[in-house]
Order: C-alpha cells, then sequence, then structure tokens
C-alpha cells in the first residue's frame, strides 16, 4: 500500500521566519535530524521542497476564462507545506512514520492519503 | 431445535465473519458469504440436524462459497486458468483448525482512523451480527444513514489498508482503551432504555474479558456493565426513573452482581486500577446497604485523578454529601465548570433542599429542568421539584 504524506505546517514555525529563528539551537537540530530520519526510513520517498504557501497561485477556469488569484486554494496556514511518499503493509506503518514527522507535534499536522493502487 | 440454531447464529456469527475477514481480506465478501453459509444452515439444520462443531460447518460453507466466486470472477476476467487455491481449504475443518479472530476483528473496527460512530456501527454490525436496520433503530438515524455509515467505514479500511490484527505492544494499551470506549458507549445507549445495546455490550465484553483474560481493565468495564446492568429492572417504575436509594432491591439481579463482583476480583487480582477497575469498585460499593460513602467518596476521588473530569467530581461531592453534610457537598459543587450540565443543578437542588434553602432550591431544580432532554428525567426532576415546599 502506497500512502501520500501531506505536511501542514500549521503554526509550526518554518524557516525562513522570525519564528523560526527564535527556536534554540537544538530544537532547530532536532527538526533537521528529524527530516533526516524519514527520508532515510525504508519504504519513505522524499517528496521535492516547496516554496512557502504565500508564492502559490491558484488558477480556476470560468466560462473558459482563465482566472488567476494570489495565494493558495485554502488560507496560508491551511496549506500544504511538503510531502513524501511511504510504502507500507498498513494504516498503522503509516501513523507510525506520520508521528515522526516534525510538524506533527510542533503546531501542524500530517494527513494520511492512500494512493490507489492499479 | 429452533432456539439451538438461533443461539449457534449468535455464538458463531462474529467467530466465522472475523475468520473469514482474515482468510479474504474483504469484509463485504465475507460477511455476504457469511450471510449465505448461515441461510442455507437456517435450510439443512432443522432437517440434518446441528452439525457437531457449528461454527466449522459455517465457515467452511462461506469459505467454499467465497473460493467458488473468486474462481468464477477469475475465470470470467481471464477465461484462462482458475485462482490457485489449495485443496485442504475445502476440505471439512475439525475445531482445532477454526481460527479465532475475533479480537483482531474488533480492533480494526475500533481503529481510531474511523469516526467514533463507524466505530460502534462497525462493531455491532460484525462481531454483534446486528442487522443495519437494528443498529439505525437503537441509534435513532434513518437506515439508509447507517447502511452509508457502514459502507463508507468499510470502503475506509479497504482504501487505506486499516490492518486486521491485533495492535504491537507500544500501542496496545491506548488502541484497548478506544475499543473499550466503544463498547461503553454501546452499553450507555442501552442504559438508556435500549436493553438490546445494554445486552449486546455485556456480550461484547464477556467475548472480550474471555479472548484477553490478562487485561484488568477487560475484567474492569465488564464488572462495572455487570454491577449496573443488575440493577436495570429496579431503575424504571410505570416508565418513571428511580434513584437508587428509592429502587426495589428485591428487583436487583442479585446473579449478575455476584458474577460482576467475580469480574471485579478478576480485575484487582491483576493489579487493576485504572478507571474501569475504580468505576466497578464504586459500582460494587453502591450495591451494599449501609452504602459505604467514605469509600465512595476515596474512589470518586481516585477516578479524578485518573480522568480529570468534573462529571466525576461531581458524583464525589454527593458522597461527600452524604458523609459530612450538605454544605461540603455544595462546596465542591459550586467550584465546578458544569453550569449547563442539568445533573449539577439537580444535585445542587437536592442538597439545598436538605438544609432548608428552598428558594435556592427551587431555582436550581428549575434550571435543571430547563436543561434536560430526556422525558423520563424532566419526569423525575418534575416530581422532585414538586416535593419541595412552596416557602421556607
Amino acid at each position: 500500500m502506497k500512502y501520500m504524506m501531506l505536511i501542514y505546517q500549521g503554526t509550526t514555525p518554518t524557516p525562513p521566519s522570525e519564528e523560526w529563528d527564535r527556536l534554540p539551537e537544538d530544537e532547530k537540530k532536532a527538526v533537521y535530524a528529524a527530516y533526516k530520519a524519514l527520508n532515510e526510513t525504508p519504504g519513505v520517498t522524499a517528496g521535492l521542497q516547496m516554496q512557502p504557501a504565500e508564492t502559490a497561485t491558484t488558477v480556476r477556469v470560468q466560462d473558459g476564462k482563465t482566472l488567476t488569484t494570489d495565494g493558495p486554494f485554502v488560507e496560508i496556514k491551511e496549506a500544504i507545506g511538503g510531502y513524501f511518499f511511504f510504502e507500507a503493509d498498513d494504516l498503522d506503518a503509516a501513523i507510525e512514520v506520520a508521528s515522526r514527522v516534525p510538524a506533527a507535534r510542533m503546531g501542524g499536522a500530517i494527513e494520511v492519503r492512500p494512493i490507489v493502487a492499479w | 431445535m429452533v432456539a439451538t440454531i438461533e443461539q449457534a447464529f449468535r455464538e458463531q456469527w462474529g467467530r466465522v465473519l472475523a475468520a473469514l475477514i482474515g482468510f479474504l481480506g474483504d469484509f463485504d465478501l465475507a460477511e455476504e458469504v457469511a450471510q449465505e453459509a448461515f441461510a442455507i444452515a437456517a435450510e439443512r439444520w432443522p432437517l440434518d440436524g446441528v452439525p457437531r462443531n457449528p461454527g466449522a460447518w459455517l465457515l467452511t460453507t462461506a469459505r467454499n462459497r467465497a473460493l467458488n466466486r473468486i474462481r468464477r470472477d477469475r475465470t470470467l476476467v481471464t477465461k484462462t486458468r482458475l485462482l490457485q487455491v489449495p485443496e485442504e481449504a475445502e476440505d471439512t475443518m475439525d475445531a482445532t483448525s477454526f481460527p479465532d479472530e475475533r479480537l483482531e476483528l474488533i480492533f480494526t473496527c475500533c481503529h481510531p482512523a474511523l469516526a467514533t460512530d463507524a466505530q460502534v456501527a462497525l462493531t455491532l454490525r460484525t462481531l454483534g451480527g446486528l442487522t443495519t436496520d437494528e443498529i439505525a433503530r437503537a441509534f435513532l438515524v434513518r437506515e439508509a444513514t447507517m447502511a452509508q455509515r457502514l459502507v463508507r467505514a468499510k470502503r475506509k479500511i479497504k482504501a487505506a489498508a486499516i490492518p486486521f490484527r491485533v495492535p504491537a505492544d507500544d500501542v496496545l494499551p491506548e488502541r484497548l482503551a478506544a475499543v473499550l470506549a466503544v463498547v461503553y458507549l454501546i452499553f450507555n445507549a442501552g442504559y438508556g432504555g435500549r436493553d438490546e445495546l445494554a445486552s449486546e455490550a455485556l456480550w461484547l465484553g464477556r467475548a472480550l474479558a474471555e479472548l484477553m483474560a490478562d487485561e484488568p481493565e477487560v475484567h474492569g468495564l465488564l464488572a462495572m456493565m455487570l454491577l449496573l446492568d443488575a440493577r436495570r429492572e429496579a431503575r424504571v417504575r410505570d416508565g418513571d426513573l428511580v434513584l437508587l436509594a428509592d429502587q426495589d432491591r428485591s428487583l436487583w439481579d442479585t446473579a449478575q452482581i455476584t458474577k460482576g463482583r467475580e469480574a471485579l476480583d478478576r480485575a484487582l487480582a491483576l493489579d487493576g486500577r485504572g478507571p474501569y477497575v475504580v468505576q466497578a469498585a464504586i459500582a460494587s460499593l453502591h450495591a451494599e446497604e449501609p452504602r459505604d460513602w467514605p469509600q465512595i467518596a476515596a474512589l470518586y476521588g481516585e477516578l479524578t485523578r485518573l480522568t480529570d473530569s468534573p462529571i466525576v467530581e461531581l458524583n464525589r461531592a454527593v458522597a461527600v454529601a452524604e458523609e459530612e453534610g450538605p454544605e461540603a457537598g455544595l462546596e465542591i459543587i459550586d467550584r465546578l465548570p458544569l453550569e449547563d450540565y442539568h445533573y449539577l443543578h439537580a444535585t445542587r437542588g437536592e442538597l439545598l433542599r436538605r438544609i432548608g434553602r428552598i428558594a435556592e432550591a427551587r431555582v436550581a431544580y428549575s434550571r435543571a429542568l430547563a436543561l434536560v432532554h430526556d422525558d423520563a428525567e424532566r419526569r423525575l426532576l418534575q416530581r422532585r421539584l414538586s416535593e419541595v415546599p412552596r416557602s421556607g
């Protein structure tokens, strides 16, 4: 079973920001170490790094006309901050991996979405 | 004969279905072939007699039907060769090879990735063998709504690969707590008057106690349910609720109280000190006369420590009032953040009445009446308000 793990940062401090800079050095190191460990976990395929949600552009088509708006589809703090893939036997394994994503304990959440297998 | 067959169905449904899901890995297919097997049994057993091992007979029959169906589907799709299935799968199993996978099933049904109402419905459907319609009626929702709930839950189990197994030790405590919470929820829904749900919860509780004999909280929950349910007949008189102190004790099921206390003893022997064990101990003390109020208050104190629940604290206040007087109870009650909880105001009303603060008692009872939803509870409150003197 393959899962897409969607990372919602919520109020998690992320670089570059003042909140991130205010984090103790140990905490920053722990965050980087946790992501490194995740990427090295068997079954994990790392996602590509996304620019902050502020840089997103949302596109709609109405009556054949393309409408673009600045920002993500949802509110900025509700936007996806990153993703990775995880291949495992079952949901319990995916929940365990999700619980190790720093955002899950720092004010955000991880959404575990099963991928359709063909 | 009919009774024997019904009993076999009742006892075997969950176990047969669990084994089928374990074997097939598919809830829907398992449920369909289980139903077919039970239908065949309902036709044949009255003529041929109940087989020596009804469960194995049902499982074999269901499994063969599933295999035939898979073969047929494969044949349609590929038109080439049959699905490779070991031949012994079609032999009649003896009792020893009939796996009991009900625990795996209940942990799947009560997986925290499913919504609580879906967990409850799925547990009643798969383990309890209740029909969708029966579950819908018990929870006062439309059958179509309940059917939809079950379909969605089964779809998620499949799509998200919710595992069919007993969780690993590191997550077992929290996952077991979720299972017990579902059983307790079913029991509580039954305690509100729907007796069939209370029986269902007791049945699940007994099955869990048998399957997880080393877990004190499992015995604690069973003990608590047995002790509370033993007073079922005495709780209602002519459709009206009767408070514990006014209950006709001859209506209590003493055999069941004994069983409840035995389950409590098992839990205590396993060093159980969790919330269900403590609640069972309280229920056991409530079944004694005279009641040991200091001990009851101490146990509620322990339960408050475990659950941090103001509702438990309200119960402690009642016990403290009995032991030390109404003022001591009121002092606890007035600190609780339960402004919208009708029991708080009803309890205040009763304690105020006892110390002659009549006007305040009437206000408290009126506040309780404004907040109550259940008709039987409303009538009880009205009766008690009518017993408070008009002036004082």
